[in-house]
């Protein structure tokens, strides 16, 4: 199976184990849930071990036939855009298992839950390294499922509307693209006479300006829908608010990351004519989101809802990097997509606490608590610092570097011999630096009504609200760590992408000013297809 | 040269980590030993690298360490290192210090607090993000000790947490620092877009050398490093509380009296002169940059100085005095002359260090008051207060010999001498050296007004805060006592031995010089008349206080307040600038945000866009329910109808899409015989060869033969109709006859 193959699938397997012990047996449950995960985290580090950091195609490719009469092959392989969402993911998973609050105030079925974040964590990882796009397909809606049933099980009060609005709008994006694909599938037999899924060949072909339009425009409203962008992330804040702790944190730490992976990974790569037609309305979405999303997060009075939307500001970082098509944008925009999911899946933590403690997530019946616990107000507050982009922690560089390459965008593209991706950059970076004190106004807000003031509010006097001890100091402590390491010592993460990044960036360029030349020239590939890989495929011809 | 310049920010750093995750579990004692020695430790580290190390290495650009490289990406490269050059090394050299001097005091003055492990742990942390602050290497280096000391003076400001008002100041400190981190930000994008480095030396160097980058016009009819320069300012004026964006400086005297004296009078508020002495070659690429920042520095210092002619706590009177005196010295970079900029912040650093750790020793002794109308008479009470208190407000007042003086003088005489803002604007070192002389004078005013309030005539407290008045105990008289000999003698260190032809007397200005070049050469008649005005002007406000508060309030006093209400209270509510911001500001954005909320995300994206397609497709829903409710008949109806439908699609004519033409000369054959499928029923075709509307051949035969009368492009129309259903299909040809 190779070790990327072990990596995904590993977590299912431990699904299916926990399945065999019998209902009652919770301990039991979390333990297995919990080795397998850490099993998980333990064996994606060997992919460090063995990862090139020099090299910027993809590594440790696992290829095995699937269903041989479709050409859909297992196909996995990792490079260093998808390597740190890999680690991420293995790492928040056991985490959360971990934290006494993952499952939130409805204790109930613990072996469902811990079975649903398994196969979860499957998908997730399915869906990163996958580079056969049935394979991601497939991965893509693995993902969904679990998720709806964390929503829809274990969540708040209106957790069937959150659930619903999540599968649908998650659905409908997901469905164009697999029209999508399927319409590439057709395309590409048309053109090599052989049926196949492989991302690479789907990476080299060069649609007309029409279909190209059409595809992208099915490929990023999914993607688009995942960040959230403006104006398609009213699902997220009721998603936060109903789901429970452990489902919050994943779906912000990891699940909203196939946004933007899904941009630099297929969209963008796949159809670079049309993602620079679309290039400066999906700036000023981004923009807009930032800004939007910031202030909206400053009127909120749920806490968890605030959180959400702050991750829609956040996220709009991510969004612009990507765009800028310059090596700091798109580094910092990766950079800023793991810093967010240890800062914000931080706070979700946090928050759960709170809810945990005190059964209630409106700001106004907080106050004092430092006096109360203050061991997790100082663990909180550097977590909020983090998220803030406090420089020393993890918010910081991605969102430096975003907006210093938004800011030079405009030289780089000169020098670098590419037509504009949007208008004004500088203007855009300097609206969207703006953030930086939005960001400080929403959050410091939060945690002074959360953790100053006098502690005058009888329920939060009472005994059960207890400092955090135990398995959930580990929790914080880790997450701390992880944001002071990422804050301080950027370089062996951001070195393991610059290859990949840069070789994306050139690749997209090339594709680019040929499609720019002759926008109507019929389907074809570009670059051409290695005449090995065309014999490979054309020795092999199946037909469905 | 190297030297492990990382000891130095490292060392307090150690010590916070120490007592924020141990410090619960040790004795007061432990507890300030281990802050005192790791402060004190990197004094005795910067001394070493600024008197042993440093000499060598001027040549070199000073002291280098490279920690490790911190992030890179494309041409940005950014190495987590420091620099000690003379002007990191002053800077160093007063924050270990003074740093050590308040951690010293603290030991005194917090001995009550609960929470004291905690208070000494934001105190290290402070200590080492400022030594980050000045000795970063590049801007985001430095960057990081600026958010760093925005983030311990927010911590530090909200120590007493349960009070709001504390938490609110906290938060307003840090919010309006980040709307100068937010200029600071594009400041640094700017600089890199123009020069392709954010190292201080190579920005320096860059600016020096007149980049093409830099000097570029860019927008407005200003070059790039315009632009660069204010942005970077707004940075400045956010952290250095100058207008617009001093008002967090007042509100954080919330916060204890030893962070005041360190972090908001000392250090961290001058941060941003040193940021502009650090960029100083940038500056002068500028002249109208210049002019804004000594314009700036000059209305804040006026501005602030007569707000603190009618407040009523001692902290607060402190507060508008640092804001002032930070304004004189934007004033002195401003003009160009960074070392008189510097020399001033050294001078204050040890003044106002004094004079708010006598506020606080005098605050102990009132029982925790700061009310100056309350005070009076102290001066037999509490003696040694007392005397430092008296040479610091000499020296703020600028008495010649004392300190301030010195300082003072060389930023006035500096301004009236300048020579950077060129041509068109060369007005403006006249006028800001004007207002600060006027400041000057206010500043002695109100300085003395302080004086004789607290320290003349008879106490005016009850008699319960009287019985229990008492001296400071020896851990903050001691430090007291030697910031009052460095507020009284410290002066000396920048004499303007120019004066007598021995410009190496100015020992300041000597160290200085290697990084922000020679002193400005003042004439002689200059400097004179500027020391004699000076001097005059700290006399008359001296005198002028005395007159109308010597010994208490006196009649003069209560006669200006009567004969001017309005302006008095304007002054004392502080021109009413908060307000301001609340009614234009900080209400607008919220009020907007809240109706953003409901518009936008709950009524147009929930309502209309999402819940209103959603209820579309639920009508269809509920009507495609109607038809499998369980109901055999209903079942049998829509059964019947749905053969209706197909036997009706089955037999309509299917609509032909084509018929053949045939030309021949003139001559057109028309075959409209199964288009599609017509065979076996009866259809009838009408045939109009012109398309005119008049049929030419009609009947139940699908062909027909027509010659046309001349050439040309004619149009065929077929109709063919079904009169079982009543139903017809038109088609229609173009056809070419030659």
């Amino acid at each position: 199976m190779g070790l990327l193959g072990w990596i995904a699938l590993t977590p299912l397997l431990g699904a299916l184990l926990v399945m065999l012990v019998p209902k009652e047996e919770e301990s039991i449950h979390r333990g297995i849930g919990l080795t397998v995960a850490i099993g998980t985290f333990l064996a994606s580090l060997l992919i460090l071990g063995d990862f090139d950091r020099t090299q910027a195609g993809f590594q440790l490719v696992v290829n095995r036939p699937w269903v041989a009469s479709l050409g859909i092959n297992f196909h996995l392989g990792v490079d260093g855009i998808s390597l740190w969402l890999v680690l991420l993911t293995t790492f928040m998973v056991p985490l959360t298992l971990f934290s006494p609050q993952a499952i939130g105030l409805r204790n109930i079925r613990v072996r469902e839950f811990i079975i649903a974040m398994l196969v979860l964590e499957t998908g997730m990882l399915g869906a990163f390294l996958a580079l056969d796009l049935f394979v991601f397909y497939v991965f893509w809606e693995v993902m969904l499922v679990p998720m709806y049933f964390i929503i829809g099980i274990w969540g708040g009060e209106r957790r069937l509307y959150a659930s619903i609005k999540f599968v649908l709008y998650t659905l409908v994006g997901s469905l164009l693209m697999l029209a999508a694909i399927l319409y590439l599938y057709a395309q590409v037999h048309t053109l090599t006479g052989t049926w196949t899924f492989d991302y690479a060949t789907y990476a080299s072909l060069m649609l007309p300006r029409g279909p190209q339009m059409l595809c992208f425009g099915a490929f990023a409203l999914a993607f688009m829908i995942k960040v959230p962008l403006f104006p398609l992330h009213t699902w997220l804040p009721d998603a936060h608010v109903e789901a429970p702790t452990g489902g919050s944190v994943i779906l912000a730490a990891v699940l909203l990351k196939f946004g933007a992976y899904g941009f630099l990974r297929f969209a963008m790569p796949m159809f670079p004519l049309a993602a620079w037609s679309a290039g400066p309305a999906i700036a000023i979405l981004a923009v807009i989101g930032i800004i939007f999303g910031a202030l909206m997060a400053y009127v909120q009075d749920d806490v968890k809802k605030l959180v959400a939307y702050s991750s829609v500001s956040h996220l709009g970082f991510v969004v612009l990097g990507l765009l800028t098509l310059t090596a700091p944008g798109i580094q910092g925009g990766i950079y800023q997509m793991l810093a967010h999911g240890i800062s914000t899946g931080g706070l979700f933590f946090g928050v759960g606490i709170l809810y945990d403690r005190r059964h209630t997530r409106r700001l106004d019946d907080f106050g004092g608590l430092w006096a109360k616990m203050p061991v997790f107000a100082a663990c909180f507050l550097v977590i909020v610092l983090a998220s803030v982009g406090l420089p020393g922690l993890c918010g910081f560089v991605g969102e430096f570097m975003v907006l210093l390459g938004t800011f030079t965008a405009g030289k780089t593209w000169q020098t670098d011999g590419l037509p504009p991706m949007f208008w004004s950059p500088m203007l855009l970076a300097a609206i969207s630096a703006t953030a930086v004190i939005l960001a400080a106004m929403y959050l410091l807000t939060m945690y002074q009504k959360l953790m100053f003031g006098p502690l005058d509010k009888p329920e939060n006097k009472a005994d059960h609200v207890r400092d955090i001890h135990g398995r959930e100091r580990w929790v914080f402590g880790t997450i701390i760590v992880a944001a002071l390491m990422m804050g301080l010592w950027p370089k062996p993460i951001l070195d393991r992408t610059e290859a990949s990044v840069k070789s994306f960036v050139t690749a997209f360029r090339e594709r680019l000013l040929d499609a720019d030349k002759n926008p109507n020239a019929p389907a074809r590939f570009f670059p051409a297809l290695p005449a090995a890989e065309k014999t490979a495929l054309n020795t092999n011809p199946v037909t469905p | 040269m190297s030297f492990s310049l990382r000891l130095i920010p490292l060392l307090p750093f150690a010590g916070a980590t120490v007592l924020l995750l141990f410090g619960r579990a040790f004795s007061r004692q432990w507890v300030h030993l281990i802050a005192c020695l790791a402060i004190g430790t990197a004094f005795l580290v910067s001394a070493d690298a600024f008197f042993t190390a440093l000499p060598a290495a001027h040549e070199s650009g000073g002291l280098h360490d490279i920690v490790w490289a911190w992030f890179a990406s494309g041409d940005l490269k950014v190495d987590l290192a420091f620099r000690m050059d003379a002007l990191s090394g002053v800077m160093c050299l007063i924050i270990t210090f003074i740093g050590t001097l308040i951690h010293i005091y603290s030991a005194g003055y917090m001995s009550h607090e609960k929470d004291y492990a905690r208070f000494f742990a934001y105190l290290n942390l402070f200590c080492g993000a400022m030594l980050i602050l000045v000795l970063g290497d590049s801007l985001p280096v430095m960057f990081v000790g600026w958010e760093g000391v925005g983030l311990c003076s927010y911590l530090l400001i909200g120590f007493w947490y349960g009070q709001t008002a504390n938490a609110n100041a906290g938060k307003k400190a840090f919010i309006t620092n980040r709307i100068g981190d937010f200029g600071f930000l594009l400041g640094m994008f700017l600089l890199f877009s123009a020069t392709n480095t954010l190292d201080m030396p190579g920005i320096n160097a860059a600016a020096k050398a007149g980049a093409a980058g830099l000097t570029e016009i860019s927008w407005m009819g200003q070059p790039v490093a315009f632009w660069a320069a204010l942005f970077l300012f707004v940075g400045a004026a956010g952290k250095s509380a100058q207008i617009p964006l001093y008002v967090w400086l007042p509100d954080a005297m919330a916060g204890p009296t030893p962070v005041s004296a360190l972090i908001h009078a000392a250090t961290m508020v001058t941060a941003g002169v040193y940021m502009v002495a650090r960029l100083g070659a940038l500056y002068l690429l500028s002249p109208a940059a210049m002019a804004i920042v000594a314009l700036v520095g000059a209305a804040t210092a006026i501005f602030a100085a007569i707000i603190g002619f009618a407040q009523n706590d001692f902290k607060k009177v402190l507060a508008y005095s640092t804001v002032s005196q930070l304004g004189f010295m934007f004033a002195g970079v401003g003009t160009g002359a960074f070392g008189s900029g510097v020399f001033h912040l050294y001078t204050h650093a040890f003044f106002k260090a004094g004079l708010f750790l006598c506020a606080g020793s005098v605050m102990h002794a009132m029982s925790g008051s700061g009310d100056i109308t309350k005070m009076g008479g102290l001066g037999r009470k509490i003696p040694w207060t007392h005397r430092v208190f008296f040479v610091c407000w000499l020296a703020i007042c600028g008495v010649p010999i004392f300190s301030g003086f010195f300082s003072k003088d060389a930023i006035v005489a500096g301004a009236f001498a300048t020579h950077v803002f060129g041509e068109s604007l060369s007005w403006v070192g006249p006028v800001v050296g004007t207002v600060l002389l006027l400041a000057a004078l206010c500043t002695s005013f109100y300085m003395s007004r302080l004086y004789f309030l607290v320290f003349s005539g008879e106490c005016r407290a009850d008699h319960e805060t009287q019985h229990h008045i008492h001296e400071s105990p020896i851990e903050m008289v001691g430090p007291l006592v030697v910031l009052a000999v460095g507020a009284g003698l410290g002066g000396l260190i920048g004499f303007p031995g120019g004066l007598f032809g021995h410009e190496e007397w100015n020992l300041l200005g000597h160290w200085l010089e290697p990084v922000v070049g020679p002193e400005l050469h003042i004439p002689h008649a200059v400097e004179v008349t500027v020391m004699a005005a000076s001097t005059a002007v700290a006399f008359v406000g001296i005198f002028l206080a005395r007159a109308f508060f010597g010994g208490g309030y006196r009649e003069p006093a209560h006669q200006f307040a009567r004969s001017m209400p309005g302006f008095v209270a304007l002054v004392r509510d502080k021109f009413r600038v908060d307000e301001l911001y609340n009614f234009f500001i900080v209400r607008p954005l919220r009020f907007v945000s809240r109706g953003l909320f409901v518009i936008v995300d709950r009524i147009v994206i929930d309502k209309a866009m999402v819940e209103v397609p959603a209820a579309i497709v639920g009508v269809f829903g509920r009507a495609a329910r109607w038809f499998q409710a369980g109901d055999a008949q209903r079942y049998l109806a829509t059964f019947a109808i749905g053969v209706a439908a197909i036997f009706y699609l089955a037999t309509r004519p299917p609509a032909p899409d084509a018929f053949k033409v045939t030309i021949q000369g003139t001559a057109v054959d028309v075959d409209a015989r199964g288009v599609a499928g017509t065979a076996g029923r009866t259809l009838l075709y009408d045939f109009d060869f012109e398309a005119d509307g008049t049929v030419d051949r009609k009947g139940s035969s699908p062909t027909a033969h027509f010659v046309y009368e001349g050439t040309g492009t004619y149009v065929i129309r077929v109709t063919i109709k079904d009169p079982r259903w009543g139903t017809s299909t038109r088609l229609e040809q173009k056809v070419r006859i030659q």
